[in-house]
């Protein structure tokens, strides 16, 4: 309590040997790094090789991505980790980081450091996704994928029909229908639509 | 034991001769030639039913099904062919021959036996098959006029 007040006391009074100038430029300056770095370090942890740093990331779920479209595909156009899993809005972002606290946590105490422990959580993980993509109405295939410049005349005729049907008129979003798409998926027993 | 021999010898030489004749045949080239491969065709996508060569024949799948899932936890074609999916994904419902078990009762779910749906049903590829097929149709068979002996 006792320095709460010393500090409180130095901070409320003007400076004595500082200028005005040194203070606001410094501080401005201070602020550039503090901030520069911390948006450096979180886009750090933004990347795929952040995410596959992690045996559990990178011999479960990345090795089945590397089997799907998202990973290979005739334009070479690809999706990494954080671009499905990661809001790309700021504080959506920051939201999700601080969610995130709850994996350092798991990755400590080995929650899923082996295949079996983690196809036992599958099915929860699984479905931590699926409610997170239908409540911001699959945001983060929608990054990618425009329903604005879908081209119904290029997909195939059932895609035609379901998307006209069932995207088109809001009554599903991507994730409803398109599960397991980057990844195996859990046992779907009791899932809506399997 | 001696006849024997000979006749081995001589099955194993003919059956070899016919076996490398196979090979060089669908390869197109010599066996020490090194074969420019095929470009590795595409899934056809049509969406259209394909006429069953046979009635007993398991219908072709007319779509790519590239990484649908059928294991013990999931079954992807089930999830817009089972007799609950039809109505939403207006897809066919799978025969109800699927929900008998042997003994042909009906069982609530696809049958364990009829579970793994590419075992019978397949996709097609837009390509050439390297052998002709000779098979005829009963219908055109037996469209043909009769011929006397």
């Amino acid at each position: 309590m006792k320095w709460i007040k010393a500090f409180w006391n130095v901070f409320r009074k003007p400076s004595v040997h500082y200028s005005l100038g040194f203070l606001t430029l410094g501080g401005f300056l201070a602020g550039v790094i503090f901030w520069g770095g911390f948006n450096t370090g979180l886009e750090m942890t933004n990347t795929e090789e952040f995410c596959i740093g992690c045996h559990e990331m990178e011999n479960n779920v990345y090795e089945e991505l590397k089997t799907t479209i998202h990973y290979s595909n005739r334009s070479g156009v690809r999706a990494t980790c954080p671009d499905c899993h990661v809001p790309h809005e700021w504080s959506n972002k920051i939201a999700r980081k601080m969610q995130a606290s709850k994996e350092v946590w798991g990755k400590i105490f080995g929650t899923i450091d082996t295949r079996e422990k983690f196809e036992d959580h599958r099915r929860r993980l699984a479905e931590n996704e699926w409610v997170r993509l239908k409540a911001n109405d699959s945001l983060e295939c929608r990054n990618c994928h425009n329903f604005e410049f879908m081209d119904f005349t290029a997909q195939s005729e059932r895609a035609e029909k379901m998307h006209s049907k069932y995207l088109e008129t809001g009554e599903k979003t991507c994730i409803d229908c398109h599960k397991g798409i980057a990844h195996h998926l859990p046992d779907m027993k009791g899932v809506k639509g399997w | 034991m001696m006849k024997n021999l000979i006749i081995a010898v001589v099955l194993a030489t003919l059956s070899f001769g016919v076996y490398a004749d196979t090979v060089s045949e669908l390869r197109k080239g010599e066996i020490k030639q090194n074969i420019k491969p095929q470009r590795i065709p595409n899934v056809l996508n049509t969406d259209q039913k394909v006429q069953r060569n046979y009635p007993m024949q398991p219908p072709i799948i007319p779509h790519k099904i590239r990484g649908y899932e059928i294991n013990t936890k999931v079954n992807k074609c089930m999830s817009c062919h089972s007799r609950t999916r039809v109505s939403e994904s207006q897809a066919t419902m799978i025969s109800v021959t699927h929900y008998m078990n042997r003994d042909g009762n009906f069982l609530a779910e696809v049958s364990p036996r009829r579970y793994f749906c590419n075992q019978c049903h397949v996709t097609q590829l837009d390509t050439k098959p390297p052998v002709e097929n000779m098979f005829i149709d009963m219908h055109k068979l037996i469209s043909k006029p009769l011929v006397k002996e």
